[in-house]
């Protein structure tokens, strides 16, 4: 086929990754300042988006692989690329839909993982850094974040005790933004350069970058333009699972949360052990639970996100695999991975209109996804 | 295979570390500004003053960490 096509595809295909990406992982950082209050809903995504924006012209510095070595990379097309990115994304629609959050990276990595093996067998996957960088952090994240969360809930109790109801409030949420705002921002920087490496690489193995190039400018405002717009429309869905559905949050709770949450995927981030942001903050989140004031934490809805965490590889992996099979065959493989995973999308998409989830939901108290729900500002 | 366990062990004490400090700097603010209300405000509001600068200053350094 026409490699521009090709070419073209698979860029626009990243950038449809990316927005998926900034809505899916948006509860991450807002989630429990809409919970307690600290920001509306709709302010909430929008400083989100902006320092997400920001955070993707912080720093150009391309991570030198899309894949940190779980597959051999040498081996890469834009047609295993293309197969990955297909994988990530229609994951991210699935556990959106359902309200569970995930870890966008992992879903990435299991496409790429899914079209590498089936393009070039089972030894361009290189198990041991599966488990390297995917198990062993995805165990770590939430019981490091959720231990850390335990413990600053409690002594946030403690050390305020005796100070006004209304003050510790205020307080609390004040301080809240400060967290999100942080998490936001490493998010931005983080996930959108994952994007401008996917589109470099591309177009390093077309030909139509010279290898060793940074991005150029547009595929870092395309990138950074497109994880903004997709935080902005805020993945309700989860945000509402995170801020509402795991447990109930007073604000020092979810100053602990959040303080938590940012503080180890920064540390983490810095002494090289990368966690998903994902994984940390919904730790982060049960440890301020079970350090609240009433220890309360729904498992059935951990259970349910711990499960998709487990299937989120796999999954990622069979779609990426079916995608990358098919795109390698040629124009026709493409056109139809692309023609079907649109009206995948399109079918996710309507789905969700018979239940949807808007901004009012994330502060309702009585919101039950099974009960029929009156007609809102849905995203 | 190599885990890098020193990394792992390092993440979750300087995490410990820098939350605690922080959560603790945060709420001793919060009681400087309610002894703000007391018979002497001074030492409230100077409590308040310097706990809240260590806050800021924390941000400061994981915005730091974000850029480099």
């Amino acid at each position: 086929m026409d490699a521009a096509v090709l070419i073209t595809i698979v860029v626009m295909t990243a950038l449809a990754f990316d927005f998926t990406n900034g809505f899916h992982d948006t509860a991450n950082a807002m989630a429990t300042s809409i919970a307690t209050g600290a920001l509306r809903p709709r302010a909430a995504v929008a400083l989100s988006a902006v320092l997400n924006l920001l955070g993707a012209f912080l720093s150009v510095e391309v991570a030198k692989t899309i894949s940190g070595g779980i597959v051999d990379e040498s081996q890469i097309s834009p047609a295993v690329i293309f197969g990955g990115l297909a994988g990530a994304i229609l994951w991210n629609l699935l556990t959106w839909y359902v309200g569970l959050p995930s870890s966008s990276s992992h879903a990435l990595f299991g496409g790429l993982i899914g079209a590498a093996w089936i393009s070039f067998g089972a030894d361009s996957v290189h198990l041991t850094k599966i488990v390297e960088k995917i198990l062993l952090p995805a165990l770590a994240a939430p019981l490091i974040a959720g231990l850390v969360g335990f413990i600053a809930t409690w002594i946030t109790y403690r050390i305020t005790r005796g100070v006004p109801d209304r003050l510790v409030t205020k307080g609390f949420r004040f301080g809240q933004i400060a967290s999100a705002s942080l998490v936001s921002l490493a998010h931005g920087t983080n996930d959108a350069q994952k994007t401008m490496g996917v589109i470099t690489l591309t177009l390093i193995s077309a030909g139509h970058l010279s290898p060793g190039s940074g991005p150029p400018v547009w595929v870092i405002v395309s990138a950074g333009t497109a994880i903004a717009l997709g935080t902005y429309l805020g993945g309700w869905r989860i945000t509402h699972t995170l801020g509402k559905g795991l447990t109930k949050l007073e604000a020092p709770q979810g100053f602990a949360a959040q303080t938590s949450a940012a503080t180890v995927i920064l540390t983490s981030s810095h002494l090289g052990f990368a966690l998903s942001t994902t994984h940390v903050c919904s730790g982060g989140i049960i440890g301020a639970g079970l350090g609240g004031r009433e220890r309360d934490v729904r498992w059935s809805v951990a259970r349910r996100m711990a499960v998709a965490w487990v299937l989120t590889v796999p999954a990622a992996a069979v779609v990426g695999a079916i995608a990358g099979k098919a795109a390698s065959l040629g124009t026709g493989g493409v056109i139809g991975v692309a023609v079907v995973g649109i009206a995948v999308a399109v079918g996710i998409y309507l789905a969700s209109r018979r239940t949807p989830v808007g901004p009012a939901h994330v502060v309702d108290e009585l919101y039950t996804p099974a009960e029929p729900t009156p007609a809102r500002k849905v995203a | 295979m190599h885990v890098n366990w020193g990394a792992l062990v390092s993440v979750l004490v300087v995490s410990l570390a820098v939350v605690v400090g922080l959560v603790l700097l945060f709420g001793l603010g919060l009681r400087g500004i309610a002894a703000r209300d007391g018979r002497s405000p001074v030492p409230g509001v100077a409590l308040a003053a310097v706990a809240f600068a260590g806050c800021a200053a924390v941000i400061g350094l994981g915005i730091y960490v974000i850029v480099s």
